[in-house]
């Protein structure tokens, strides 16, 4: 389904991705892992097409089609979703505008009609219920005042409301407590479909206890150094990256 | 970055496309070229005009061959030449001013039916009613009738300085002195038409009033005047709106609008300005030079400028309240937008003289291209003023690197008891927001349009629904359906 070769992406002039070959099938889950500064980031931006992320080398495919001649919104329609390490803030468009205009952009590219307004009520506010988001939350600004944990479940609920085949959650799970966490990783494995495909990335191995992947990969200066199956995450948790030979401080 | 330059671009398109720019080919009658005393005797002929308001205009024209015209704004301009303008230019058709709106010349129906406004009155927003002004006339007003039955005088200022004498004499110039300053003298000296609307005693007006000012003729300048009356107890919202063809060279509109309310009146007067604002490079587009001013002279009166401004090469206005009744109200709503070489300096001037009076200031100035945008405004405490409270909130959004935000506040406050709060930001469409935008699904315009519009929020909710739509269109924003 989501197909990267040999990616290579310079940011600012600098190599930051030096061959990255990554392949996430249907309906599997994929973690990646790997200290501050090794290119996690990077690669989620790369894959949806953030503005300054240049692609010097490889490819990236989605569903047969190829990404790096798609511009960010296109990728979005295509299916591409990216939660945000740092969710940003749009003052005075609530989140129900925000998400309803969406929707219909994603729906304008495929020539689709409009949602009717009734239906699209109907849909946001069951998902908000599904993740336990307080209504009154969908006035709001987009992400104005939110705390860490409502910056992440907001996320989540645009998540779910737009329903993408593929998702990178990048470092969801940072920074949010226990109760936080678990609604984090209930709105990733609601998205957990035989179609769909996700990418995790963390820090920590925390949400891999919610959200158990398929394969975990180790990101470090900019390449995969070690790939394998959840024990993998559990090695990294009671070894550290040091073990792998990582310096842990090489940002 | 690329992406700076793409919102750079897709502001261009949603504030440079300019749909409204062609040219109506009609027949007109035209004051002869320039200004001196045989000219305004022959627009004051023209419209056959009573003697005094003659006179009236005579010793405007006077007053403002002493007067200079005004530097102090950040304005960059070549001067206009006051003598290469024509100050009348008239529709032919209109010359012997069509009785009901079947009569009116089917070629101006069709500029209107074109600009999106329907002067037959079946198809016209419920709701509305308009008064439409070409170049120097008024060529229609619609729903009088309904509007007589209530009391209500909606009618060309023309058609008020003969059928309603005692009224004009009485406030023509009472808000705004005829040597105010230097445009508004001008004005005084050639106005050649605008509204005029009366509001009887506890009246509330049934329907929104609105004037639509249209610019065609080349080489003309629009001198509009408008005058609103609210007697006690009495309720109206108006709005106006303009545009103008597309020209390489610049033309000048310079309108004088009087507000006054009585006691406990009520006046909520809105403007999208859509002006033709020029070429990418700055060519061509309308000198906006405007003088707007409120008397709230009956206790708890109340007045609300809302003002979104698109248009016009060079904006010079000033929407002001002079809060004289006690505990009356001023408010005052911008949205101003620049682009290209654009350059407003836009504000307000709130005047406490009445005791309890409070006035509220929310400006959002958005730069674009090369464009300059300046809030000036003025809060102003008479000694005798007691409990006045002012709150001023200014914000500027910039779009790309190569525009400017400016804001003057003045505050003077001569009673200690006044309270009187400004706050200020500044600041940009970043990259994130963008790209969080793109990454949801939504286009570049999109987003650039839903940021601005968030931006824009607290201005445009105090717009009525008809206008809500046009100005939101204007921002860019993707509502259904386009005009043009
Ligand atoms: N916009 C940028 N400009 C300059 N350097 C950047 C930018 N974004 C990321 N980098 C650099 O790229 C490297 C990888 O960053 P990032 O992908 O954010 O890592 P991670 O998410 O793994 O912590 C770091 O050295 C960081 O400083
Ligand atoms: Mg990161």
């Amino acid at each position: 389904m989501l197909e990267i070769k040999n990616l290579h992406v310079e940011v600012a002039g600098q190599k930051i991705l030096k061959g990255i070959d990554l392949t996430i099938n249907a309906g599997e889950v994929h973690a990646i892992m790997g200290p501050n500064g090794s290119g996690k980031s990077t690669l989620s931006y790369a894959i949806c097409g953030k503005d300054g992320y240049e692609v010097t080398e490889g490819s990236i495919t989605y569903k047969g089609k190829n990404f790096l001649e798609l511009e960010a919104n296109e990728r979005a329609a295509e299916g591409a979703f990216l939660g945000f390490q740092y969710p940003v803030e749009i003052p005075g468009v609530s989140n129900m505008n925000f998400l309803k205009t969406a929707v219909n952009s994603i729906r304008k590219y495929k020539g689709e009609d409009e949602m009717a307004p009734v239906e699209f009520l109907k849909l946001v506010r069951a998902k908000a219920a599904e993740l336990e988001m307080d209504p009154e939350m969908l006035k709001r600004a987009v992400n104005v005042g939110f705390s860490g944990g409502e910056k992440k479940r907001n996320e989540m609920v645009q998540m779910a409301v737009l329903d993408p085949g593929f998702s990178v959650l990048d470092e969801t799970d940072s920074g949010l407590d226990i109760d936080a966490l678990r609604v984090v990783a209930d709105g990733i494995n609601r998205m957990r479909a035989p179609e769909k495909s996700i990418l995790v990335i963390t820090h920590y191995q925390r949400l891999l206890d919610y959200v158990v992947p398929d394969f975990v990969h180790v990101l470090a200066d900019g390449k995969i150094v070690k790939s394998g199956d959840k024990s993998l995450a559990m090695e990294l948790e009671k070894q550290g990256y040091g073990h792998l030979g990582i310096d842990e401080n090489a940002a | 970055m690329v992406s700076t330059l793409e919102t750079r671009q897709t502001v261009e398109e949603v504030a440079g496309d300019y749909k409204y720019g062609f040219v109506t080919d009609i027949e007109m009658v035209k004051a002869p070229k320039g200004l001196n005393e045989d000219v305004i005797r022959f627009i004051s002929a023209k419209k056959e005009e009573p003697e005094w308001l003659l006179d009236w205009r005579l010793k405007s024209y006077q007053k403002w061959l002493k007067m200079e015209e005004p530097e102090w704004a950040m304005l960059n301009y070549v001067k206009p030449d006051f003598q290469d303008i024509y100050y009348y230019a008239a529709p032919k058709s209109a010359d012997d001013r069509p009785k009901s709106l079947d009569e009116v010349d089917p070629e101006l129906l069709a500029t209107y039916e074109k600009l999106g406004i329907s002067l037959q009155e079946q198809k016209v927003l419920s709701g509305v009613a308009v008064d439409v002004v070409f170049d120097s006339v008024s060529v229609a007003t619609t729903f009088r009738e309904t509007l007589k039955e209530k009391g209500v005088i909606f009618c060309s200022i023309s058609e008020a300085a003969r059928d309603y004498p005692e009224l004009m004499q009485k406030y023509l110039g009472s808000v705004v002195p005829v040597a105010d300053n230097f445009y508004a003298a001008l004005n005084s000296a050639v106005f050649t038409d605008g509204t005029f609307v009366y509001i009887p005693k506890g009246v509330r007006c049934p329907m929104e009033l609105s004037t639509y000012f249209r610019i065609n003729e080349a080489n003309t300048g629009q001198f509009e005047r408008t005058l609103i009356i609210a007697d006690d107890e009495s309720y109206v919202s108006y709005l106006e709106g303009c545009t103008a063809p597309m020209r390489d060279e610049n033309q000048l509109h310079a309108a004088v609008v009087e507000i006054v309310m009585l006691e406990n009146a009520e006046v909520k007067y809105s403007t999208v300005q859509n002006w033709y604002p020029g070429d990418k490079d700055g060519k061509g587009g309308i000198y906006n030079f405007v003088t707007k001013r409120a008397a709230c002279r009956g206790t708890n009166s109340k007045v609300s400028w809302t003002q979104v401004e698109t248009g016009s090469a060079i904006t010079w206005k000033y929407p002001s309240c002079i809060l004289q009744g006690d505990g009356s109200v001023g408010e005052f709503y911008s949205v101003a937008i620049t682009n290209n070489y654009q350059q407003a300096d836009t504000g307000t001037k709130m005047i406490h003289i009445g005791k309890n009076t409070s006035s509220t200031i929310i400006s959002k100035g958005i730069s674009a291209g090369k464009a300059q945008n300046i809030y000036r405004g003025l809060v102003k405490v008479m000694p005798n003023a007691e409990n006045t409270r002012n709150f001023t909130q200014c914000d500027s959004l910039l779009i790309g690197d190569e525009c400017g935000a400016h804001t003057v506040p003045y505050i003077e406050a001569k009673n200690p008891t006044a309270q009187v709060e400004h706050e200020a930001t500044t600041s940009k469409i970043s990259d994130e927001q963008l790209f969080y935008c793109l990454q949801r699904g939504l286009d570049v315009e999109e987003a650039v349009s839903l940021i601005v519009n968030g931006f824009c929020k607290e201005v445009m909710q105090q717009l009525p629904m008809e206008f809500a739509v046009e100005a939101q269109k204007l921002l860019g924003i993707s509502l259904e359906g386009s005009v043009g």
